[in-house]
C-alpha cells in the first residue's frame, strides 16, 4: 500500500488513504470472534424449537448430558436468567410492552427459538448432545402471516397482545385531508408487499464469556454493534453489576442492522460460562443465522396520494403493517420499522397532508431487528411507485411529476414536524437523468429479443439521529449523543475512544483523519479504540449512520479541546499570551518563533508536572461529547437503473446502475463509494432475490444459501457514482452519513426499471421481490391466459 | 451444522470399495468422492453415513479416454477436468456444460461419478448422460455392469445402483458434435429451475426440473409440443406455468445452441486424459 | 476403526500430524487445530466461500473437505500470502488499492479463489474475473472492487512478466521497480 498523503490542501479529511484496517484482514490476521481460543473453552449449541406456536410441556436434558464430550446442558429453568424487554413510553393503546425470554420458558413462539443450551468439549460434541434433546410440545395454531395476525382467530402470539398488535400509532393526520383527496384532480393507490429479508453479515453472530476472577468480572467478547447495550442487558438477565460485565469487540464481518440489537444466545452462553466457571464459545451457523436470528422488512402498504391536474402531490395517506415476528427487540422494540416509516414516509416531496397509520404486529416467525434503511427501502418504493402511478394517470413525464414535487428550499419544515437541512435532491435527479441520456440508454433497443427498462428513485435519509429525535419516537432508551476521550502519549501521538464501532466501515482510518486534521498530525499517529465498555464511558455504537456524523464530531471535539491544552501549555512554556499559540500542523505548537513538538510538550504534562502552570493537572487528555439538537442531517441521492428482460425466461439483468449520491463532505471518498455501491447490492437482493419464506405451519423454507438467494458478482452490476457535495451546517467537516443510501434506493429504482420495460404489456408490479415468473407470465400473457393485470400483480 | 460421527475407510481400490460396502452393509456406509453434495448434506446432518468409504485415492479412476467412437469419462474425473479438457466437436458439449456446474471450487472437486451417483435430476451429468444414451459402468462384488443412463435414475436422489455397487466409468457411446445444454436459475451457480438439453443428430430432447428424474424426449417435436409436459413440478416461485414457459424457450435455445459452431471445439481428435493432479487422486 | 485417526496434513509447505475424529473438516481443523484463523468459516455448505483454500493449486472449499480426505494435498491458505515480514503480496496490495473489503470476513476466501484462477489464467478477460469473483459471497463491497483488484493484479502480473522477458532480451524494464 502506498505512502499515506495528503489531500491537496494539507488535509487528511478528504483523501482516500490507505485503510488501518486492511494490513490484517488481507493476512488473515484478523481477529474476529470465532477466532479467539481461551483454554478449557467450551462449546454452546443450542436445542431449538421445531414448532413455530405451541406450548413448551417438557424438557428432558437428561440423555444429553450423556453424550460423549458434553460438559453440561441447561434449560430456561437451570439459568434462570431475568427477560430481555425493550419499552416504547407509549401510552398502552399505542404499545404493547413483551418480553424476550433468553431460553424459552413455557411457550415457543418459532421454529428456532431457543429452548436449552448444550456444553461440550468441541462444536460436533455439542451438536451431538443438542440431537439427544427431548422436548415435549403442545402444539397451537401458528399465526404465520400478517393478515392471520390480524384477525387474531387462535391463540394469541403472547398473551398480553391479544390481538397481536404490539404497536399501531398514528403519528400525522392533517386536518381536512379527507376533502384534499374528494376534491383532487387525481387519486393513485399503491399496495405494496416486501419480502422478509436477513440483513445477513456474512459474519454470523458469536460470543466467547469467560468468568475472569482476578478482575471479578464477565469478559463477553462478541460481534455486537452495540456493546454498551449489550452490557446492560446481560447485567439485568444475570443479575451482575454493570461493572462486573465487560463486552468487548474484536473485528466484525458485518452487521447492517442485525448486530445492533441484544440476541438471547450470547447471553445464555455468558451465563453458562458464569455458572461452569469456564470459557464459553458461541459461533452462530448458517442454518441458526438464517432461521433463528433476526429478520427484518416484511411489510404491507396501502398508500394513497391525490395530485392536482399539473402533478403536484397534494395529500399522502399510508397504512403500513410491519410483520416484526415473535418478539421486540432489545432496545428498539417492535415499533422499529413502523415508526421509522410513519415519520419519515414523505421523504424528499413536498407533502402539504399526511395521514399514517403504522402497526407492528407479532406472528409466529424469527423476530426482526433494523436492518440497512430500516422501512426507508420500502416507503421510498411505494413514494416512487405513486409518483409513477401519477405521472401515468397524468400523462405526464415521471421525473417531472417528481420535479414538481421534489422540496428545492432548505431549510424546509416537513408535514412530518422534521426540518430537512440542504440538499441537492433536483441537482441529483437532473443529474442521474442526464448520465444516462449522455450513455445513451433511453430508447435503446436490445437485438436479442429482450425488453429495456429505465426506473430512478429519488430519496434523501436521515442520518445523525440526536437523541431529540430518537426522543420523538419515544423509545425508553434514548440513543443519541456520542462521547470522545482523546490522550496524548509521551511521543506525541494519539489515541481517542469512540463509541461508534466500526465493522467495515472504515472507522479505524476516517476517525484517524478527522483527529488527524484537527492536531496537525499524520494519521497513522492516531489509535482509534472501539468497542469496550472498560474502556469507552459510555456509546451508542454504530447504527442508523450515526458514526462520522456524531461520533466523528465527538471526536473532533474531543481533539480541538486537547489542541487547545496543548497551546495553553506551550504558551506558558513560552511566557507568553496563549492567543499567540497555534498548532503548526507539523506535530507541533508554534508561539512566536519558537515550536514546542508535541512531544516536548508531553513530556512536561507527564514526566516534568513541575514546570505545569499552578491551574494546570498533569496528563494530556480531553473529553468530548455531541449531540445532534435538531432533527438530524438529510443525505440524498438520485439512483437510476436499467433492466433487461428476458421474455423467454422472465430473467433480469440490470445494464446500468447510476447513483448520484451527496453525503455532505466525504471523508474518504473511496469508503463512501463503498458503502454505496454495498448498499446497492443489498437493495437490489431485496428487490430480485432474496426472501425469508415460511409454510403455512411457519417451518422455514428457506434454511440455507441454495433458497435463501445472496446474488452474487454474476447479478450485482458495476455502479457509476457521481458525487454532489451539500455540506452539512452543523458536523464536522459537514459530513452527512453514508451508510444506508445504497440500501435505500435500489429497490424503488430496479422495481421501476423493471415496470418500465413491461409498461406495453398494462402489468404494473408492486411487490418485491420481484419473481421472474410474475415477469414471465406479465410478458407472455396475450399467449398465456387473459388474467387481468391485477391478478398478476399478485401471483407470486 | 458440524456432521455426525463416522468412521472413515480409504480403498486402495476399487474391489477393495466394493469388499468395504459390502462388510459395512447394515451400517449404511456411502462412498466418498467428491463430497461437494454428500459433505454439504453431511455438514446439516440430513445425511448420516456410519462409514465413509474414500474412494478419492483409487488409482485409475479419474481421467477421460476416447476410444474410436466412444467416450469414457473415469468416475473420479472432476467437473473441472471435464471443462478445461479438449474433447474436440465430437464431445465439446461436455466441456461447454461444465460452465452450469456451480462455481469454478466446485468443479475442482466434485466428480462425475459422484454427480451421476448423487442423482439429482436437474445435475447436468444426468442430464447429459440421458441425452446421449451413456451407460454407467458400475463395478459389484461380482464384477462389472454396465447400466443404460435411461435406466439408471429411478427416482429424486433414487438410482439403479446396488448398495455395494461402485461407479466406475461413464462411457458416451457416440459422436454428439450437434448437442448443447443449456439452463435458467435466478442466480448464475444455482441448480437449474428448468434446464434443457438437446442433440439434433438424435432428435432427442432431456429436461431437468420437470420432474423427479430426468425426462428424456426421442423424437421431440416443437417446443411448443415438448412443453406440453404432464404433471410439471408445481412450487410457489416456479408454478408449472412458469416451468412450462422456460420448457419451451430452454429447447428452443439448447437447439440453437446445438447447431451454432462453436469457437473453441475445433481441435484435434486428440484427446487428453487429465493428470492425477487435476483429478481427485 | 477408531473414534480419532493420525492425519499428516502439509499446509503452507509446512508438515503437520494430527489426531483428530475424521469428520473434522479442513476448514474447523485449518482454523481450530492448526491455528490458521484466517480461513473463515460462513456457511458450511460450500456456497458462500468464505473458506476457499488452495488444494494442490486448485480453489476449493474446506468446509466441503474432512481434513482425513487430503493427507497428499499441498494446501494453501491466506497466511501463505504474505511474506513473513508481513509484506504484502501484489494481490493483496491490489485488492487494498481498489478498497476490495470492508468487513474483511469474506477476503481470504476471495484471496485464495482469484490465486488459484490467476495462476492458471493469468490473462482474463473482466467478464472471466466476474464470472469466477461469482463463486463467493460478499455482504460489504458490491463486488464491483474485487472485480477491480484482480483484474489489476493480473495486469501488473503480465506487465511484470514482460518486464523479466524483455530484462532477459536485454531491454530495459519500466515495471520491475512496481512489482513484488
Amino acid at each position: 500500500m502506498g505512502e499515506p498523503s495528503l489531500r491537496g490542501d494539507g488535509a487528511w479529511v478528504g483523501a482516500s488513504v490507505p485503510r488501518r484496517e486492511d494490513p490484517r484482514l488481507l493476512t488473515g490476521r484478523g481477529r474476529f470472534v470465532d477466532d479467539i481460543t481461551l483454554p478449557r473453552m467450551l462449546h454452546a449449541a443450542f436445542v431449538r424449537s421445531t414448532e413455530a406456536h405451541a406450548l413448551l410441556t417438557s424438557v428432558d436434558l437428561t440423555e444429553v448430558r450423556g453424550v460423549s464430550g458434553v460438559v453440561a446442558a441447561f434449560d430456561a429453568a437451570d439459568l434462570d436468567l431475568g427477560d430481555i424487554t425493550a419499552l416504547l413510553d407509549r401510552p398502552a393503546e399505542e404499545f404493547t410492552p413483551t418480553s424476550m425470554p433468553v431460553l424459552a420458558r413455557d411457550k415457543v413462539r418459532f421454529v428456532g427459538e431457543p429452548v436449552a443450551v448444550v456444553l461440550a468439549t468441541d462444536p460436533y460434541a455439542a451438536e451431538d448432545g443438542v440431537e439427544a434433546a427431548l422436548v415435549d410440545y403442545e402444539p397451537l395454531d401458528p399465526v404465520v402471516t400478517e393478515a392471520a395476525a390480524l384477525a387474531a382467530a387462535g391463540p394469541p402470539v403472547h398473551e398480553e397482545a391479544p390481538g397481536n398488535v404490539l404497536v399501531d400509532v398514528s403519528l400525522f393526520a392533517t386536518e381536512g385531508i379527507d376533502a384534499i383527496f374528494s376534491g383532487a384532480h387525481t387519486v393513485v393507490t399503491v399496495e405494496a408487499r416486501t419480502g422478509r429479508q436477513n440483513a445477513l453479515p456474512l459474519e454470523t453472530r458469536g460470543v466467547v464469556a469467560d468468568w475472569d476472577d482476578r478482575d471479578e468480572q464477565l469478559v463477553v467478547r462478541t460481534c455486537t454493534q452495540v456493546p454498551h447495550q449489550v452490557r446492560t442487558v446481560l447485567a439485568r438477565c444475570v443479575g451482575l453489576d454493570e461493572r462486573q460485565v465487560r463486552v468487548t469487540v474484536p473485528d466484525m464481518g458485518g452487521g447492517f442492522g442485525q448486530k445492533c440489537v441484544v440476541g438471547r444466545e450470547e447471553i445464555a452462553a455468558a451465563a453458562a460460562a458464569r455458572v461452569l466457571r469456564r470459557p464459553v464459545k458461541w459461533i452462530e451457523d448458517r442454518r441458526e443465522a438464517l432461521t433463528a436470528s433476526f429478520l427484518a422488512r416484511e411489510q404491507h402498504y396501502t398508500a394513497r396520494a391525490a395530485f392536482s391536474a399539473e402533478g403536484e402531490i397534494l395529500a399522502l395517506d399510508a397504512d403500513v403493517v410491519c410483520d416484526m415476528g415473535a418478539y421486540s427487540c432489545y432496545p428498539f422494540t417492535a415499533g422499529i420499522e413502523p415508526l421509522m416509516a410513519s415519520a419519515e414516509m414523505p421523504g424528499v416531496y413536498r407533502v402539504p397532508a399526511y395521514r399514517v397509520r403504522g402497526r407492528a404486529v407479532t406472528t409466529n416467525k424469527a423476530p426482526t431487528a433494523p436492518y440497512r434503511g430500516v422501512s426507508r427501502p420500502q416507503y421510498v418504493m411505494v413514494m416512487e411507485r405513486l409518483m409513477e402511478r401519477a405521472a401515468r394517470s397524468l400523462g405526464i413525464d415521471a421525473l417531472d411529476v417528481r420535479r414538481r414535487n421534489l422540496i428545492t428550499e432548505f431549510p424546509y419544515r416537513g408535514v412530518n414536524n422534521i426540518t430537512y437541512d440542504p440538499g441537492s435532491y433536483l441537482e441529483s435527479l437532473n443529474l442521474c437523468e442526464q448520465v444516462l441520456r449522455e450513455e445513451g440508454w433511453p430508447g435503446r433497443t436490445p437485438d436479442d429479443g429482450r425488453i429495456l427498462g429505465i426506473g430512478y428513485a429519488c430519496f434523501s435519509e436521515r442520518t445523525g439521529y440526536g437523541s431529540g429525535a430518537f426522543a420523538q419516537r419515544k423509545m425508553q432508551v434514548v440513543p443519541g449523543f456520542d462521547l470522545s476521550q482523546i490522550t496524548m502519549d509521551l511521543d506525541g501521538t494519539v489515541s481517542v475512544t469512540t463509541g461508534t464501532l466500526s465493522h467495515g466501515q472504515s472507522h479505524e482510518t476516517t476517525f484517524a483523519q478527522i483527529v488527524a486534521d484537527r492536531l496537525g498530525i499524520g494519521y497513522d499517529k492516531v489509535k482509534v479504540v472501539q468497542g469496550d465498555t472498560d474502556r469507552i464511558t459510555y456509546g451508542w455504537g454504530s447504527f442508523a449512520s450515526r458514526s462520522v456524523t456524531i461520533g466523528g464530531s465527538a471526536a473532533a471535539a474531543a481533539a480541538v479541546k486537547l489542541g487547545d491544552q496543548l497551546c495553553a501549555l506551550a504558551a506558558h512554556l513560552a511566557d507568553a499570551d496563549v492567543e499567540s499559540a497555534a498548532l503548526d500542523g507539523r506535530g507541533g505548537v508554534r508561539v512566536g518563533d519558537r515550536t514546542f513538538p508535541f512531544a516536548e510538550l508531553a513530556d512536561v504534562a507527564y514526566l516534568r508536572s513541575h514546570l505545569l502552570p499552578k491551574d494546570v493537572g498533569p496528563g494530556l487528555t480531553a473529553t468530548a461529547s455531541f449531540d445532534v439538537g435538531g432533527d438530524g442531517t438529510f443525505s440524498n441521492a438520485t439512483h437510476g437503473c436499467v433492466v433487461a428482460l428476458d421474455p423467454g425466461t422472465g430473467g433480469v439483468e440490470i445494464l446500468r446502475y447510476v447513483c448520484v449520491e451527496d453525503c455532505g463532505v466525504a471523508i474518504h471518498p473511496r469508503v463512501v463509494e463503498g458503502q454505496a455501491r454495498g448498499g446497492i447490492a443489498q437493495g437490489i437482493a431485496g428487490a430480485l432475490f432474496e426472501q425469508v419464506t415460511y409454510d403455512e405451519l411457519g417451518q422455514p423454507l428457506a434454511p440455507s444459501f441454495m433458497e435463501y438467494k445472496v446474488p452474487t458478482a454474476a447479478e450485482i452490476p458495476d455502479v457509476r457514482i457521481e458525487h454532489l457535495e451539500t455540506p452539512c451546517a452543523f458536523t464536522a467537516n459537514g459530513a452527512k452519513g453514508a451508510g444506508e443510501g445504497g440500501t435505500i434506493g435500489a429497490p424503488a429504482a430496479v422495481l421501476n426499471a423493471v415496470n418500465d420495460a413491461l409498461r406495453h404489456t398494462g402489468v404494473e408490479l408492486d411487490h418485491t421481490p420481484i419473481t421472474r415468473s410474475t415477469i414471465h407470465s406479465a410478458l407472455n400473457r396475450t399467449a398465456d391466459t387473459d388474467r387481468p393485470a391485477e391478478a398478476l400483480q399478485e401471483a407470486r | 451444522m458440524k456432521p455426525a460421527a463416522f468412521t472413515y475407510h480409504r480403498a486402495s481400490s476399487v474391489r477393495d470399495a466394493v469388499g468395504l460396502l459390502g462388510e459395512l452393509g447394515p451400517e449404511e456406509p456411502k462412498i466418498l468422492a467428491g463430497g461437494q453434495s454428500l459433505v454439504a448434506m453431511m455438514n446439516f446432518r440430513m445425511a448420516r453415513p456410519g462409514h465413509l468409504v474414500d474412494i478419492t485415492r483409487v488409482p485409475g479412476l479419474a481421467g477421460i479416454r476416447r476410444e474410436g467412437d466412444v467416450l469414457r469419462i473415469g468416475a473420479l474425473t472432476t467437473h473441472r477436468a471435464v471443462e478445461k479438457a479438449d474433447l474436440g466437436p465430437d464431445f465439446r458439449v461436455l466441456s461447454e456444460a461444465m460452465r452450469w456446474v456451480g462455481h469454478l471450487p466446485i468443479r475442482t472437486r466434485g466428480t462425475v461419478g459422484g454427480s451421476i451417483a448423487h442423482a439429482d435430476a436437474t445435475a447436468e451429468w444426468c442430464l447429459l448422460a440421458v441425452l446421449l444414451d451413456a451407460v454407467v459402468v458400475a463395478e459389484g462384488p461380482a464384477g462389472r455392469r454396465e447400466i443404460p443412463a435411461g435406466e439408471f435414475f429411478l427416482g429424486p436422489f433414487t438410482t439403479a445402483l446396488d448398495p455395494d455397487e461402485v461407479i466406475v466409468e461413464i462411457v458416451f457411446p457416440r459422436p454428439a458434435p450437434r448437442a448443447a445444454l443449456t439452463e435458467y436459475a435466478d442466480r448464475r451457480g444455482d441448480f437449474a429451475v428448468v434446464a434443457a438439453g438437446a442433440d439434433l443428430d438424435t432428435g432427442s430432447v432431456v429436461l431437468g426440473g420437470v420432474g423427479t428424474v430426468p425426462l428424456l424426449l426421442r423424437d421431440a417435436g416443437t417446443p411448443d409440443e415438448i412443453a406440453d409436459v404432464p404433471d410439471l413440478r408445481d412450487e410457489p416461485g416456479a408454478p408449472a406455468s412458469y416451468r412450462r414457459g422456460l420448457v419451451r424457450t430452454l429447447v428452443a435455445r439448447a437447439r440453437t445452441e446445438a447447431g451454432s459452431p462453436r469457437t473453441g471445439g475445433d481441435g484435434p481428435g486428440v484427446h487428453r486424459t487429465t493428470g492425477a493432479g487435476a483429478a481427485d487422486g | 476403526m477408531t473414534d480419532v485417526q493420525l492425519v499428516e496434513l502439509t499446509v503452507n509447505g509446512e508438515r503437520h500430524e494430527l489426531v483428530i475424529p475424521p469428520r473434522r473438516t479442513l476448514a474447523d481443523v485449518l482454523r481450530h487445530d492448526l491455528g490458521l484463523t484466517g480461513t473463515h468459516i460462513g456457511c458450511e455448505h460450500g456456497i458462500c466461500g468464505a473458506c476457499t483454500v488452495l488444494v494442490d493449486g486448485e480453489p476449493a472449499r474446506a468446509c466441503l473437505l474432512f481434513a482425513v480426505q487430503v493427507e497428499n494435498a499441498a494446501i494453501g491458505t491466506v497466511e501463505s500470502l504474505s511474506a513473513p515480514d508481513g509484506e504484502l503480496s501484489d494481490l493483496q496490495r491490489c485488492f487494498g488499492e481498489h478498497h476490495g473489503l470492508q468487513c474483511g470476513f469474506c477476503t481470504p476466501g476471495f484471496l485464495m479463489l482469484a490465486e488459484g484462477f490467476l495462476a492458471e489464467e493469468p490473462d482474463p478477460t473482466r467478464e472471466e474475473i466476474r464470472e469466477v469473483v461469482a463463486s463467493n459471497l460478499c455482504r460489504c463491497t458490491g463486488y464491483e472492487t474485487i472485480v477491480d483488484a484482480i483484474g489489476d493484479c493480473a495486469s501488473r502480473r503480465r506487465a511484470a512478466l514482460q518486464g523479466v522477458l524483455d530484462t532477459a532480451a536485454g531491454t530495459p524494464d519500466p515495471t520491475l521497480e512496481s512489482t513484488p
